[in-house]
């Protein structure tokens, strides 16, 4: 599903983030990441969303679905993550001047699908009845709920999810992932997480420890999709 | 005991501003030569009282009531299609002006601004006038040229103060550009550019009833004709009915400004 | 194995309010055509081969302004007769707004200390007067302007006096209201001790306020220079009469000098305006 081949990104100092990291997502695992401050956690995360470009190499390096990010254009880039992709990060956030059923029906908008799903979302979510709401109504963990909801309605086929419980208490946080882990296994989408939390990590079938090594596989919560 | 501190040294900047000003005033009055002592003899107060004592009463025959309804809707339409021909140009020139296509344009577009917006209205109807001939038409086409000026200005910075979350978390969901622009940042800055936009009409409502004076139409056209006829009962009634249009206007653009922030 | 339908890469999408954006530009239509008609809006005019020679060599003129000695020294006297219309008007609507002031202000009230309400007649005399600066303020500088040169024929004592006039409305009005908004303490202090109104003011409520006033002023000054352009399109003299008489004549390149030069005198009192605001402030 996505395919990381010597992928290298560094910044304007010469410091190198990323180096020559390689790595393959199978289709369909639910993958979480963790490491140090600093590592390039969500450096990575913004490379594979297409919002950041890798240093130019011999090969492509961020290949998904079997399309090379490099090859496209901007348009295209655009699509890619419109029809491909659902995100969960934690700036960018619901709009603030649409409902909630507006905010999560975005992603069925911008690709011309037909409207209806959202509120099956918004019902899996737990917040069924509130889709009139507008998002200053709502807390915290509810309005991560709506992220949730809004990445997944499209059905993407690749979900990226930066620190999807990073403002949230024990409790709601723990509500939350399990919300996730539900609609993820049940949707087949890929999913890359980066987390600090060990909790969050443990919902996923595989742990992998990002260093200025590389990637490497810590645990493998679920052998079974192997 | 005598060890005070030294004084603290003398600001002569503030004097030397006042000895300025001074001079300025004193060259002002000069160069002017006003006469102003001639304004308090007793013929010159006479002369004032009968000219003054000529406004009253006002004109109020129902023809001439009439024409003066007509002026006013002209007045009103020229401040209300300028305004709204100045937030079309506005918008469109606040685009680039907030540096959406590159910073050269920007610059480019900023200058064109700040022209648009230096010469005051009643030059650009004065020069309009060349072009469109005596008439409203000429008085909106300035209305509009010097509003988007201002407008435009507003606007821009309005859209480059904007909190960008939104409209990045739309292009990361993968929205076009454009896309993302109108359903992200300008709904966010609309209510504070229409709350410019009101402010602006109250503004150009005064301007148009006096853009007439050189030949814009409207109530202004009426006051100069009137007065050069020295038909001052007239004038009267066309001032009166400029005094009842600013303050209504003042009060609608009052009233909605209110209802848009609450 | 995932249940993940092919969505497909479409190469553009469908804007989802475009029925409402049509509806709304309908109704739009519909509003503007009474305001179309009313303000005579018809671009084609502009385009009828008459109009069109004229105009077309009055702008063509704009690019080659006249900068003959003769002529830049005439417009650098009429640049100064402005700014002198401006100061002149000012000084005058200080004389005149000064007094409102001190008339107007709540706090210099001596009726009111102790009771803390103000006595009838002195309210009546407040509110007289305040009536009276919305008057001036009301009417249109524009408009004073003209009557006054009808009253003292053209040239600028008509634009000295309707600056003043109306100036003296505003300056009164947010002197007022800054010395109002300013700490109460020290002028009521005074006021309570016996002082006089004037000396209250001076040592009380002036050395709080003196910065936000004195920038008001600079403000209002460089307005006025503007004002002052516009009020020489009805006679008032100064830079704006000649501007006039060039647009008459049809001299295009004399309006582009002279266009170059308010510019340039609007851009140097912003920038002194700026300057004196900040030393001051």
């Amino acid at each position: 599903m996505l395919q990381l081949r010597n992928l290298t990104k560094s910044y304007s100092n010469e410091r190198r983030v990323l180096d020559r990291l390689s790595w393959t997502f199978e289709p369909g695992e639910f993958v979480a990441i963790m490491g140090d401050s600093g590592v390039g956690k969500s450096t990575l995360l913004n490379l594979i969303a297409g919002l950041d470009q890798p240093d130019p190499g011999e090969e492509p390096a961020i290949i998904v679905d079997g399309t090379p990010l490099a090859s496209l254009d901007d348009d295209a880039a655009t699509r890619l993550r419109r029809a491909r992709m659902g995100f969960i990060f934690q700036a960018f956030h619901v709009l603030p001047h649409l409902t909630l059923q507006q905010n999560v029906a975005l992603p069925l908008l911008l690709n011309g699908l037909p409207q209806g799903r959202e509120l099956e979302m918004l019902d899996a979510v737990g917040l069924g009845g509130r889709g009139h709401d507008y998002p200053h109504q709502l807390s915290g963990g509810e309005m991560q709920r709506v992220a949730i909801a809004r990445a997944l309605v499209h059905r993407p086929a690749l979900v990226l999810a930066d620190e999807p419980t990073g403002n949230l208490d024990p409790d709601t946080a723990n509500s939350i992932l399990q919300l996730l882990h539900q609609e993820l296994k049940s949707s087949g989408a890929t999913t890359i997480m980066v987390t600090h939390s060990p909790a969050a990590a443990a919902r996923a079938d595989k742990i992998l420890r990002l260093t200025k090594n590389g990637l490497k596989v810590t645990t493998v919560v679920n052998p079974a999709t192997q | 005991m005598s060890h005070m501190p030294a004084p603290p040294p003398r600001n002569w900047s503030g004097w030397l501003f006042a000895a300025a000003l001074m001079v300025l005033v004193i060259a002002s009055f000069a160069t002017l030569s006003l006469k102003l002592g001639d304004l308090f003899t007793i013929e010159a107060m006479h002369s004032m009282a009968d000219f003054l004592a000529g406004f009253a009463p006002p004109e109020m025959a129902s023809g001439f009531l009439r024409k003066t309804g007509i002026a006013t809707i002209e007045t009103l339409a020229m401040s209300a299609l300028g305004t709204l021909l100045a937030v079309a140009g506005g918008l469109l020139l606040a685009i680039p002006g907030a540096g959406r296509f590159g910073r050269a344009p920007r610059a480019v577009v900023r200058g064109m601004l700040n022209v648009l917006r230096s010469i005051p209205e009643l030059v650009w109807a004065s020069i309009l006038l060349v072009a469109a001939g005596l008439g409203p038409f000429a008085g909106t086409m300035a209305l509009a040229a010097h509003t988007a000026g201002v407008l435009g200005r507003l606007f821009a910075d309005a859209l480059e103060n904007a909190p960008p979350l939104p409209e990045q978390s739309l292009r990361l969901n993968g929205a076009t550009p454009m896309a993302a622009f109108l359903y992200a940042t300008l709904p966010q800055t609309l209510p504070q550019m229409l709350s410019y936009t009101l402010y602006r009409w109250e503004n150009n409502i005064r301007a148009a009833a006096v853009l007439g004076v050189v030949g814009a139409g409207g109530l202004g056209q009426m006051l100069k004709y009137h007065l050069s006829l020295f038909q001052m009962e007239r004038a009267a009634t066309v001032i009166l009915a400029m005094l009842l249009l600013v303050a209504v206007v003042d009060a609608l653009s009052f009233a909605l400004r209110r209802s848009l922030t609450r | 194995m995932h249940n993940v339908p092919a969505v497909p890469l479409s190469p553009h999408h469908p804007d989802p309010a475009w029925r409402q954006r049509l509806a709304t530009i309908a109704i739009g239509v519909a509003l503007l055509w009474p305001l179309v008609v009313a303000t005579e809006f018809y671009p084609w005019t502009l385009f009828d081969l008459q109009s069109l020679t004229a105009t077309w060599r009055f702008l063509s003129d704009f690019l080659h302004p006249t900068h003959d000695a003769e002529f830049l020294a005439m417009v650098a006297r009429e640049a100064w007769k402005t700014v002198a219309i401006a100061t002149c008007g000012l000084t005058l609507a200080l004389l005149g707004a000064i007094p409102a002031t001190l008339v107007v202000t709540e706090r210099l009230s001596i009726s009111r200390l102790g009771t803390g309400r103000i006595a009838t007649f002195p309210r009546i005399v407040r509110q007289l007067v305040r009536w009276l600066l919305v008057l001036l303020r009301s009417v249109p500088e524009l408009v004073w302007a003209l009557l006054f040169v009808r009253i003292f024929s053209l040239g600028p004592t008509a634009g000295v006096l309707a600056i003043a006039l109306t100036y003296a409305g505003m300056l009164g009005k947010v002197y007022a209201e800054i010395l109002e908004s300013t700490d109460h303490h020290a002028s009521e202090v005074l006021l309570q001790n016996g002082s006089g109104r004037l000396a209250a003011l001076l040592y009380g409520a002036l050395p709080e306020a003196a910065s936000e006033l004195v920038s008001y002023t600079v403000y209002r000054w460089e307005c006025a220079i503007r004002g002052s352009v516009i009020m020489g399109f009805v006679g008032a003299g100064g830079l704006g009469q000649s501007m006039d008489q060039s647009t008459k004549n049809l001299v295009g390149g004399e309006v582009a000098t002279m266009l170059i030069v308010f510019v340039l005198l609007v851009a140097a009192a912003d920038l002194v305006s700026k300057y004196l605001r900040r030393r001051l402030g």
